[in-house]
């Protein structure tokens, strides 16, 4: 049952070949059975879950249900759940009960879905291996000495294990795409705008966007339906209709333009996922694609500029937590100053705190002009970049991550390391454009991932280019070892 | 630009972040190196380039100023560390 799709378990529920309670029971088990040694989730709800799927199987009954109703999903714990613990993997967080929904958790129960709980991430989101964690690191199940990826590193690791279904991640550098590539997963960060924030816990605003991490592309398409729209109460989000993800799916690929950067094959690149990458460009030309080569070049900037971008934002969102209206507070502060200087210094973990530091120091008198300022400008120039290339191709690929996954400590004491992980993802969240991992082959025991980057708001079409490459390959179809 | 160690002290009290005095040295070589990743940045001219804020150029939507919430103050204060009669309790900041 956990190896279905869900078109497939869609079809199952609507045929009666099982409940949504049944399909539930499955998935919670398989969490009690496996999660023990993955630590992909941080809260396990079953008894909400049961009591949702119960109702699933209901409305079901009344003949109420939609193509997602009863089926169980994981949300990444940056979501704010009423009434549920919603930590961001920090300690400072711990105790957080949400007092409300997130809006995409809001349309998600809409649609029927049942919430199995949260997932393990990058404290706050911070975080390219899911070892900033409060709750520990997260295990890659294709091989445990390695991390799954971050910062949405739960909800990759819990989808490749097939202890749920589908779930949600966040991708403000990367972290949608990177951990679905380290995990061999299929993962879509949609144009910024385009789905809520809403009850999404703040990292860098500007970049934050949320997104479907499942098995196949189809997968993603239907979750992404339910994802997206328009939010009043998200001041940047897009007004503007959501199209059927999956009508598009079939459409072939004879004449698709793709744009290959130079400089995303260049020094840095492990010769092995190169290699992987390159034959799945030429499993494209053989369904009729056309490979251009295409130069994208402030590509090597786009790390330095994210690293003033995200830490200023998330020196300003972070300053919320102080220790008085919710969250964590120190024992027995002497003032009000040594109330927030240590309930925030006891509560963060060392690379949250380096990020509000820089932040902090980017963002100080004297400063802005230097930093800030430069970032947004370079940011125009990075998107200027897109801008040129996607005037002669439809699509960029490319390889998602530089390497495989990384062992577990390996890059946990150099943050300058860590970053340069994201050197081919913090591109797009710069630019505000979508873009996708898809499973394309492996390197030993170790997932490779596929990038491809749309135009803005071409989803559709970068799902659909997925599929047609999942019709013929396997690689989304393999399944780790003891899962 | 290599940090010392007062910077540090400096920003961490900027930032309202109590950091041990063991961890400054940690602190300080890692930051650097940071700040040394992002002075990459200053390699490009980048004079004239107008600074991106929003990568759709979309601004701020306005709505009608009506009031739209409803009072949950015990419901969000259920949540605090320290509260009494409605009001959020901090040390005293007024002798």
């Amino acid at each position: 049952m956990h190896n279905k799709t869900l078109t497939e378990l869609s079809a199952g529920l609507a045929g009666g070949a099982f409940s949504s309670v049944e399909l539930t029971r499955h998935f919670l088990e398989r969490i009690a059975r496996h999660d023990g040694g993955l630590n992909s989730f941080i809260t396990v709800t079953a008894e909400r879950a049961l009591a949702q799927a119960a109702a699933a199987d209901a409305r079901r009954s009344r003949g109420e249900a939609g193509p997602l109703t009863g089926i169980p999903l994981a949300q990444k714990d940056i979501f704010c759940t009423n009434g549920v613990r919603t930590s961001c993997a920090s300690k400072m967080l711990d105790s957080f009960i949400a007092p409300y929904d997130a809006t995409v958790v809001a349309q998600c129960d809409a649609a029927g879905m049942v919430m199995l709980g949260k997932t393990n991430m990058d404290e706050f989101a911070m975080g390219s291996s899911n070892e900033t964690s409060f709750y520990g690191p997260v295990k890659n199940p294709w091989d445990t000495a390695a991390v799954p990826g971050g910062s949405s590193g739960g909800s990759a690791a819990a989808v490749a294990a097939r202890l749920t279904p589908v779930a949600t991640g966040t991708d403000t550098g990367g972290s949608i795409r990177q951990p679905a590539a380290l995990c061999g997963i299929t993962g879509i960060k949609p144009t910024y705008g385009r789905i809520s924030r809403y009850g999404m816990i703040a990292f860098a605003s500007s970049l934050d966007q949320a997104g479907p991490m499942a098995r196949t592309a189809e997968d993603c398409a239907l979750l992404l339906g339910v994802m997206a729209g328009f939010d009043p109460r998200d001041s940047t989000s897009v007004e503007r209709e959501v199209p059927d993800y999956r009508a598009a799916l079939g459409n072939d690929l004879k004449g698709l333009k793709i744009g290959l950067p130079q400089e995303y094959f260049g020094a840095g690149l492990d010769p092995a996922v190169a290699q992987a990458v390159q034959s799945a460009i030429d499993e494209y030309r053989r369904l009729g694609a056309e490979v251009v080569e295409i130069s994208l070049p402030n590509t090597a900037l786009a790390v330095p500029t994210y690293y003033v971008v995200a830490p200023a934002e998330c020196s300003s969102n972070l300053s919320r937590m102080d220790g008085v209206r919710f969250g964590y507070r120190c024992d027995n502060p002497k003032d009000l100053e040594d109330l927030y200087k240590r309930s925030r210094g006891e509560g963060f973990g060392p690379e949250v705190k380096r990020r509000i530091m820089i932040g902090t120091y980017a963002l100080s008198a004297g400063y802005y002009d230097a930093y800030y300022l430069k970032a947004q400008q370079m940011r125009q120039l990075i998107s200027d970049d897109f801008r040129r290339a996607f005037e002669k191709v439809d699509v960029i690929m490319g390889p998602t991550s530089p390497t495989v996954a990384f062992n577990v400590g390996e890059k946990s004491d150099d943050p300058v390391a860590m970053y340069l992980a994201d050197v081919y993802t913090i591109a797009a969240n710069l630019a505000g454009l979508p873009g996708m991992s898809i499973p394309a082959g492996f390197v030993g025991k170790r997932p490779v991932g596929l990038q491809l980057i749309g135009n803005y708001f071409d989803e559709a079409r970068l799902l659909n280019i997925a599929h047609q490459y999942q019709l013929v390959t396997d690689w989304h179809l393999r399944a780790p070892e003891g899962f | 630009m290599a940090l010392e160690r007062k910077d540090v002290e400096n920003i961490a009290h900027l930032a309202r972040l109590a950091i041990s005095e063991a961890d400054i040295p940690e602190y300080a070589r890692n930051l650097s190196n940071i700040l040394a990743l992002v002075e990459q940045m200053s390699a490009v001219d980048t004079a004239g380039v107008h600074p991106m804020a929003h990568p759709l150029e979309a601004t701020q939507r306005l709505r009608e100023d009506a009031v739209t919430e409803a009072d949950q103050r015990d419901h969000f204060q259920a949540i605090a560390p320290a509260v009494e009669a409605g009001l959020y309790l901090v040390p005293k900041v007024i002798e």
